[in-house]
């Protein structure tokens, strides 16, 4: 039985590509270790035995040809690689063609968030797949390139504005995984942080009823709150005062800002609302208009509830 | 003339002054310009990798934000692909060396030759106003449409790349039509020692690559002038076009980087070993292989960009064949040093770095190339390390064995060898401590440029940034002690090394203008040294 926990060159193993991506690994990495040690031990013993003893001293011999070795060292080479790219291109097309019954997650990068919207509706910050179920995420970015990794699932894909990039895989262990940006997109590139939660399928049936409404039992502060960190927010606009990217949100409401264009106006409901859904209209003065628009990834009811949060930050 | 009456005073000594050296046509001055600047550069790409390796001392923001770290690697990148280690080898020891192992006088065309200096000069100060005004925070690969918010500084850097790569098409034809017609009667091709086959299959690659290099600019001006949606997205346009023309040049551009590398080892390992290299045709034909390969397989840069299955499968299966004549390479180089005459002197040190050091990154690149893994390993450190095994361990590790193996013909000068020891070995010491440890943490899942990591991986970056601290020694002690040989170094003799290609056969040291006092005849091949009687 293998091991499925880290070893000393590859993390965790918790998808079904994981066990077949490592063989190949560690095959590989054998046959190079066994090339590596016996090139590196000839050197040392061709050193050791012909070092030059006398300043004038000659090669022993010139030999420049040997039909043997040559014919060998050729044809040992092309072969293994060819059976690499075998094995390479049949495991990678496993890991790009998703079977049929794949459960299907819509996944927006931006700058520096992930969010899943799944088929019943709801987005979420986290990705919650159930174990042993196929799942295919079809992907998209709204303003750079990013890369969507989980090492423990041994998959990655870019992820390209005005394309659907598709990737598929299948947990196999219940367990919390990091899911990191792996195409540099600026700024905050490694922060670009997410998780997945695998669970098993009764866990993963509750959290389903409960994710499809997820301000239910909180009052509309608390679920800005949620939404603040939730939906990256946090990565640019602190609550504390302090200078990120944006501004910070500590006694913004109604509060007058200056914007880049010379005009100015009170940070009210509306402006607020528009800074959310079009937030290059108006850019304060001192900040890039760098802010990606959250139009159909906030609701009337998430706007409202982070219009309330900020209002509670005097 | 003036040269005339001095035509046998050392290149040195015939001409006085500055302008004698900002006007000079001589290969060999407008060689050692082309060493001192990109020493030079190199060591301002290596200070950026400096600061940002000790920010990466802990996973915490530390002394530098993380736009400056963006900022940082960015540089390092450019500075070190653009104005290093594509230039370095060809620009300073190619143009140092091409004329004294053939038997000629100069290039074929030398005031070109300035030229080429001259547009380096101009498309490195291109390139460095822009990184520094435009605050350019990319990575070297500029990928769209990220880079394209950073305009003009990445128009900017694409007219320096223009620039730059002029100088590189200028400099690779005046190679090409050098060793056509100006071999020494004698001079066949199969007596050309294996660092001028190098330097041909490099300039047949740096003609044609670059100019796409300037089909890219032209298309990226008319996206931004006209508004004609070519790579943004919001244009209508394709990011991942730009890409492929990215990797379109800066693929061959990997093997422009390291061909040269191959020749200097060739003249190491056999001058050190006083043994004919084995496998001479081999070694030279496949440089050319490589070479045309080299075109094929931009694609493999692209497993996970969302390229077809089809394109995926097509690069890497042509891929694997660069790994064949790289492995060959390998074993010839390290069959040469069977019943040699072996001597380890401070080139051959480094010469021996280099079979470690382009065997790891050989092998790493291999792995690479299987699709199934590469997507796992794909933009990690993993990419990182191996491509630096071979840009640092094999390129540069090339570049200052050979100024060391050729510093007694350039300057007439002996370094001290005790010196010289400890550089190569502090520099193959430190570099494998930086590098390795990044394959592990790659392997481990550990995203290429990441202010912020995981905190399992302090380890590693502790390992990788007390390693560049025993590589920033050896370096500082191989640039000193160069540097003070040329105050207080022995007299050279005209072979220190006992070699047989031409420019230690029949040049004085250090050269005279016109490099050799009659035109050479040559007998023999470059390597064919008598055997010890038994």
């Amino acid at each position: 039985m293998e091991t499925t926990t880290k070893t000393f060159w590859l993390p965790e193993q918790a998808s079904t590509f994981a066990q077949m991506v490592d063989s190949a690994f560690n095959l590989y990495y054998w046959i190079s270790v066994f090339f590596f040690v016996l090139i590196t031990a000839l050197i040392v013993i061709f050193i050791a035995k012909y070092m030059r003893k006398r300043p004038d001293q000659m090669a022993e011999s010139q030999m420049t040809h040997n039909t043997f070795l040559e014919t060998l060292w050729t044809a040992v080479p092309l072969v293994l690689v060819m059976w690499f790219f075998v094995i390479g291109m049949q495991g990678y097309l496993k890991m790009r063609i998703p079977p049929g019954n794949a459960m299907v997650v819509n996944v927006t990068g931006q700058k520096w968030s992930w969010s899943y919207r799944y088929p019943q509706g709801f987005v979420t910050d986290t990705l919650v797949v159930p174990v042993n179920q196929p799942v295919k995420l079809v992907m998209t970015s709204t303003d750079v390139i990013h890369s969507f990794y989980i090492a423990a699932f041994r998959q990655k894909a870019d992820v390209v504005p005005n394309r659907y990039h598709s990737l598929w895989f299948q947990a196999t262990k219940p367990g919390i995984y990091p899911v990191q940006c792996t195409q540099y997109c600026g700024t905050n590139h490694s922060y670009m942080w997410s998780s997945v939660k695998v669970v098993d399928a009764p866990t993963y049936a509750a959290w389903l009823e409960g994710a499809s409404d997820p301000s239910k039992g909180k009052t509309a502060i608390e679920y800005g709150q949620e939404l603040w960190t939730k939906r990256g927010c946090n990565a640019c606009h602190s609550v504390d005062g302090s200078k990120l990217v944006g501004p910070s949100w500590k006694g913004l409401y109604n509060r007058t800002e200056h914007f880049t264009d010379g005009s100015s106006a009170a940070a009210d409901e509306n402006y607020l609302r528009e800074s959310m859904l079009n937030p290059a209209a108006k850019v304060v003065a001192g900040y890039q208009p760098v802010m990606p628009t959250y139009k159909g990834i906030l609701g009337d009811k998430e706007v409202e509830s982070i219009i309330a949060y900020i209002q509670s930050l005097k | 003339m003036i040269a005339h009456v001095h035509d046998n005073v050392n290149y040195f000594k015939v001409r006085h002054g500055i302008m004698s050296w900002l006007a000079t046509v001589d290969h060999k001055r407008i060689g050692l310009m082309y060493l001192a600047s990109t020493a030079l550069f190199f060591l301002l790409g290596g200070t950026f990798a400096g600061l940002f390796r000790i920010e990466l001392w802990s996973p915490e923001p530390g002394f530098i934000s993380q736009d400056t770290y963006n900022r940082f690697f960015t540089l390092h990148g450019v500075i070190m692909v653009f104005l290093v280690v594509v230039p370095a080898i060809p620009g300073a020891l190619g143009n140092f060396l091409l004329p004294l192992q053939l038997g000629a006088k100069d290039l074929a065309f030398p005031k070109l030759n300035m030229t080429s200096l001259y547009l380096y000069w101009l498309g490195a100060a291109i390139a460095i106003i822009s990184l520094f005004v435009g605050k350019a925070d990319s990575g070297w690969t500029f990928y769209a449409p990220y880079s394209i918010s950073q305009n003009p500084a990445v128009l900017w850097m694409l007219v320096a790349a223009f620039v730059l790569g002029f100088s590189s098409i200028l400099t690779g034809l005046n190679f090409i039509v050098t060793i056509h017609n100006m071999r020494a009667p004698g001079m066949t091709w199969y007596r050309l020692p294996l660092f001028v086959w190098s330097l041909y299959a490099t300039a047949i690659m740096q003609i044609f690559a670059t100019p796409v290099l300037a089909v890219t600019l032209l298309l990226l001006l008319m996206e931004n002038f006209f508004g004609i949606g070519i790579f943004d997205p919001k244009l209508g346009g394709d990011p991942i076009l730009m890409q492929h023309f990215f990797w379109f040049y800066s693929h061959p551009a990997v093997y422009i980087i390291v061909v040269p590398a191959f020749g200097i080892t060739s003249e190491l390992i056999t001058t050190f070993s006083r043994r004919d290299i084995f496998g001479y045709k081999f070694i030279a034909f496949s440089s050319v292989a490589i070479a045309v390969i080299g075109f094929l397989v931009w694609g493999h840069h692209m497993f996970v960009a969302g390229q077809s299955e089809v394109a995926d499968t097509v690069f890497s299966f042509l891929t694997f064949f660069t790994a064949v004549p790289s492995a060959i390479k390998v074993f010839n180089w390290t069959t040469t040093l069977y019943k040699g005459s072996i001597e380890l002197r401070s080139p051959m040190l480094y010469g021996l770095a280099i079979l470690f050091n382009f065997t790891i990154g050989g092998l790493t690149g291999i792995i690479l190339a299987i699709l199934s893994v590469d997507i796992h390993l794909h933009d990690t450190y993993f990419v990182i390390s191996h491509f630096h095994y071979v840009a640092m361990g094999t390129t540069m590790v090339a570049f200052i064995g050979g100024i060391h193996y050729w510093w007694p013909k350039m300057t007439g000068k002996m370094y001290n060898e005790f010196w010289g020891k400890v550089g190569a070995i502090s520099i193959f010491v430190g570099f494998n401590l930086t590098f390795f440890v990044q394959l592990i943490m790659g392997s481990q899942g550990s995203p290429r440029r990441y202010y912020n990591y995981l905190p399992e991986f302090k380890i590693h970056h502790d390992i990788s940034t007390l390693g560049f601290a025993v590589l920033a020694f050896g370096l500082f002690v191989a640039l000193i002690n160069l540097l003070v040989s040329l105050k207080s170094g022995e007299t050279a003799p005209q072979n220190p090394w006992g070699a047989m290609t031409l420019e230690w056969t029949h040049a004085a040291t250090p050269p005279v203008l016109f490099n050799f006092e009659e035109t050479p005849a040559v007998t023999h091949g470059p390597y064919e040294y008598p055997s010890e009687k038994v």
